[in-house]
């Protein structure tokens, strides 16, 4: 008799607390962000470093520009001028090779710490002793271990010098030092924190300028200062009240590790973040459809494009390579797969650069491809690879183009692989043809023209493996025209030497270029005065409020 | 003293049985780690990806690719590579991961408890209601509740877990507004609550925030109901066939016969033998959720291992990726023998030997 009893009991038991748990869920969720933080929802999982001599990482060079401060930054009314940020003047001498910098006077760290010129002449430092991944943007101005306390000093506490080995035109050294690696850091901060290292063959010095302890540490004057970085999870950046230029708005901003489009875009209508910033076209259109929501875009230096080995006998044709730029539907593929994502871009300068040109020739055009191909000794098309990663857009307009190459009788096979599969095939130049992508490392012609038109050496040991390299072209004279622009002093003349080259790879290059990126985000209404930047270390989120 | 002579050479056989086991055991675990090790080490070289590329970027000159081959060793011949490796990992050292740079055991010390809570969640849910739904379907065999339990299991086994974490997300997030997302905390809290084992819910009922256990209770409710569902699937089907099994016995007819309660026999008589191995299944899919959910940790921006070794393998941070599949591969083994000994504790048979 006193079993049926006990589960009567228990079924109103259970069903009483069912309905306790459905009813405490069913309360009002407070899911809006704090007043004074932005929570933006961002991909970082590239982030490796935050050290400025090392970092060169997209999520970087955005979380480095609102934490740190360069002498000269990039003009964001014109991007082909630049203007002073520590440094209230500078001075080139008669013969290009003399830097002067005069800082502002009164300006501190974060941590009070006055900026001097010893800081200054201390971050060129390490980044030339240190010569991490982006080391050579210094070094290339012929600046060594052993001649940098020389060649980058202190000559008053306001006063620092640089001198380069060449008469460079002078805004290629300028757009370089707005890169963030030239972002300068607190000397006696960092100098707290080096670790001595053992000299060796590899390493000549006796200490690791720090490096270790600011990868994930801050010395800066920026707007923000760097309080956490969980990798793979969050980045927090808190208010600078020292900030030496610019003052930050919001107290907090916190970066949300997130990797899905849809999760961002659910968090974003939600209220949970206040920015989604790898939204994929889908979500970006739902976003700027619905109230109190609003999208936002700036092309991004990174170009997408097919690079045609031409070990390939038949991509070494100058009418083939001519044949495949007019094989690519750039119409179709705008306007669906990379519609706000990218726009159409032909020639290897991305727009915003000093000489970037907007041409372009090549459409699709079955009829003259097939008559170039003809004119190859090639009427019947003939059989060759693509290596292209499994992500779109990439994957998506791989097989766009294997139609209409089809349509001209050449026979695309596709190879997908993970990004970092076909990188290593490509470098090793293993490859027919590569849908590869290039993002320039610093906001001057010379950064792109340096890897598609050089290619001092074309044989399989050469040291300098640039894209012309990995697409085994010879560049020949455009060698030659290329050193010339970097050291031409008259800027119209230097932007006149670039259209050349962008017309005559154009015509003749081994790069079919398809588009150019587009960064977009979507944000909540409530933050205000919010905008991407054009280059990856100007998306700034100092002079963002909230309502 | 003629019992103690005859059970002094017993006692010596049966330290010795006992000795060889262990040996046995200790073989059979060293083989097994070995093996764990030589395996993902030469997985991880022979991917056709360069892992210098994974340290220096795309945009490297050539001279520090160099550079950093040399001081990482890849320029030495595979096996001194292997050797190197086996002697850092035999002092415990798994060295730095590229992506992080942290130490990779400091990594997975981080990653880890995200996803051992999130897999307990998951299993408690998943058996607690697999159980008792294969043994209703079990005993009603044939009849409606039993159809459902089919169909309830054959959704769980066959729908991408992607799809459905995103419409559950769709649902039960941005809807109903029952459970937050994303993470495991609302950042009104990440940044304030310090953990201490890293379980969340441990944590904060440890330090009495209730505000923060119920926000972290309200962030793991879905992904773990979620991971819940699917092996509720699996532990609902096997617990259906091995109460039939049991049901079956004469054992079950002997206390019909003796006019037990049909409650009393299924869940009482008939659960308890098929508890045996049951509980190598419920130990099975909870090992396979400690492996990491790769898509669920992906949608829920969940920081666990699974996410950590995946996003790993795919830049080629080897010293990451073999970190973690030898934790993985030590807590696997961990559970398998938990599961020996609660076979132990629930079959008076496999004592007797």
């Amino acid at each position: 008799m006193k079993a049926p009893f006990r589960a009567k009991a228990f079924r109103e038991f259970s069903a009483g607390v069912a309905l306790a748990v459905l009813t405490a869920l069913g309360g009002p969720a407070y899911a809006a962000t704090p007043a004074d933080t932005l929570v933006e929802g961002f991909a970082i999982d590239d982030l490796i470093t935050l050290d400025p001599a090392e970092a060169f990482e997209f999520s970087a060079a955005e979380f480095l520009a609102n934490s740190y401060n360069k002498l000269v930054n990039l003009d964001l009314h014109d991007t082909s001028k630049v203007v002073g940020e520590l440094a209230d003047s500078w001075v080139v001498s008669d013969d290009s090779l003399t830097y002067t910098f005069k800082l502002k006077p009164d300006l501190k760290f974060a941590s009070g710490n006055p900026i001097t010129a010893a800081d200054v002449a201390y971050s060129f430092e390490r980044v030339v002793k240190l010569d991490k991944s982006p080391g050579f943007l210094i070094t290339q101005f012929g600046i060594t271990g052993e001649n940098v306390a020389e060649k980058a000093k202190a000559l008053d506490p306001l006063t620092f010098q640089l001198t380069v080995d060449k008469a460079y035109a002078p805004s290629f050294v300028l757009n370089v030092l707005t890169s963030m690696t030239a972002s300068v850091v607190d000397k006696e901060v960092v100098l707290q924190h080096v670790k001595p290292v053992t000299p060796s063959d590899e390493f000549k010095y006796d200490n690791d300028f720090g490096n270790d302890w600011l990868k994930s540490a801050y010395a800066g004057s920026g707007p923000f200062k760097l309080v956490v970085w969980k990798a793979n999870e969050a980045l927090v950046l808190e208010r600078n009240d020292n900030a030496a230029v610019h003052q930050a708005a919001l107290k907090r901003v916190i970066y949300r590790h997130m990797k899905e489009s849809a999760g961002q875009r659910l968090a974003l209508e939600n209220g949970d973040i206040d920015i989604a910033r790898n939204l994929e076209p889908g979500d970006v259109d739902a976003i700027a459809a619905k109230e109190g929501f609003a999208v936002t875009s700036a092309p991004k230096g990174t170009l997408f494009l097919l690079g045609l080995n031409q070990k390939n006998q038949y991509l070494a044709k100058p009418e083939v390579r001519q044949a495949i730029k007019y094989l690519i539907d750039y119409n179709s593929i705008a306007s669906t797969l990379i519609k706000g994502i990218g726009e159409v871009h032909q020639t290897f300068l991305p727009s915003g650069q000093l000489g970037a040109l907007e041409d372009k020739p090549f459409s699709l055009d079955v009829g003259k491809a097939k008559a170039l191909l003809a004119q190859a000794g090639l009427p019947d098309g003939f059989a060759v690879t693509l290596d292209v990663r499994n992500t779109q857009p990439v994957s998506g307009i791989a097989e766009n183009l294997q139609q209409t190459f089809a349509q001209a009788g050449i026979k695309l096979e596709l190879i997908t692989g993970d990004g970092k599969q076909v990188l290593t095939k490509c470098r090793a130049r293993q490859h027919d043809m590569c849908f590869s992508q290039w993002g320039s490392d610093y906001f001057d012609p010379n950064s792109n023209a340096e890897t598609f038109t050089i290619n001092a050496d074309n044989s399989d040991a050469s040291k300098n493996k640039t894209l012309a390299w990995r697409n085994s072209w010879d560049p020949g004279e455009l060698n030659e025209v290329t050193h010339a622009a970097l050291l031409e002093k008259d800027t119209a003349k230097r932007t006149a030497m670039y259209q050349e080259l962008e017309r005559k790879v154009l015509d003749a290059g081994p790069y079919a270029f398809i588009y150019q990126q587009i960064e977009v985000a979507g944000y909540s209404s409530k933050v205000k005065d919010f905008k991407l930047g054009p280059s990856f270390d100007t998306n700034y989120v100092f002079p963002i409020s909230k309502d | 003293m003629t019992a103690i002579e005859a059970s002094k050479p017993a006692r010596r056989r049966r330290a010795r049985g006992l000795a060889v086991n262990f040996g046995r055991f200790a073989i059979m675990l060293a083989t097994t780690v070995l093996g764990l090790l030589a395996v993902t080490f030469f997985i991880g070289r022979v991917v056709p990806i360069d892992p210098v590329l994974a340290i220096v970027g795309d945009r490297a000159p050539a001279a520090v690719v160099e550079r950093v081959r040399e001081q990482m060793g890849f320029n030495l011949p595979l096996w001194q590579q292997f050797v190197v490796y086996l002697r850092q990992a035999l002092t415990g050292d798994f060295g730095v991961s590229v992506l992080t740079t942290n130490p990779v055991m400091d990594d997975i010390l981080r990653v880890f408890p995200a996803t051992l809570e999130l897999a307990t969640v998951g299993t408690l849910i998943g058996a607690g209601l697999g159980v008792p739904l294969g043994v209703v379907a079990a005993v009603r065999r044939g009849s409606i509740a039993d159809q459902i339990a089919r169909v309830i299991g054959l959704i769980g086994y066959s729908v991408p877990i992607f799809w459905l974490a995103l419409l559950s997300l769709l649902l039960f997030y941005a809807k109903l507004k029952w459970v937050a997302y994303p993470g495991r905390l609302d950042v009104a809290y990440e940044y304030t609550f310090t953990p201490i084992t890293g379980l969340y819910l441990v944590d904060a009922a440890w330090t009495r925030q209730w505000d923060v256990l119920w926000d972290a209770f309200r962030h793991i409710i879905l992904p773990g109901a979620l991971l819940g569902y699917f092996s509720l699937a699996y532990i609902s089907r096997m617990t259906r066939s091995f109460m039939l099994n049991e049901l079956g016995q004469e054992y079950v007819v002997a206390a019909r016969a003796k006019g037990l309660s049909e409650g009393r026999i299924v869940w009482f008589h008939a659960l308890r033998n098929a508890a045996v191995p049951l509980v190598t299944v419920i130990a099975l899919s909870y090992a396979g959720l400690l492996e990491g959910a790769v898509l669920t940790e992906t949608v829920f921006s969940w920081p666990g291992i699974g996410l950590y070794i995946t996003n790993s393998l795919q830049n080629a941070d080897m010293n990451a990726v073999l970190g973690g599949t030898i934790v993985i591969g030590s807590v696997f083994i961990a559970i398998n023998l938990f599961s020996d000994l609660l076979y132990r504790l629930l079959d008076p048979r496999t004592r007797a030997r």
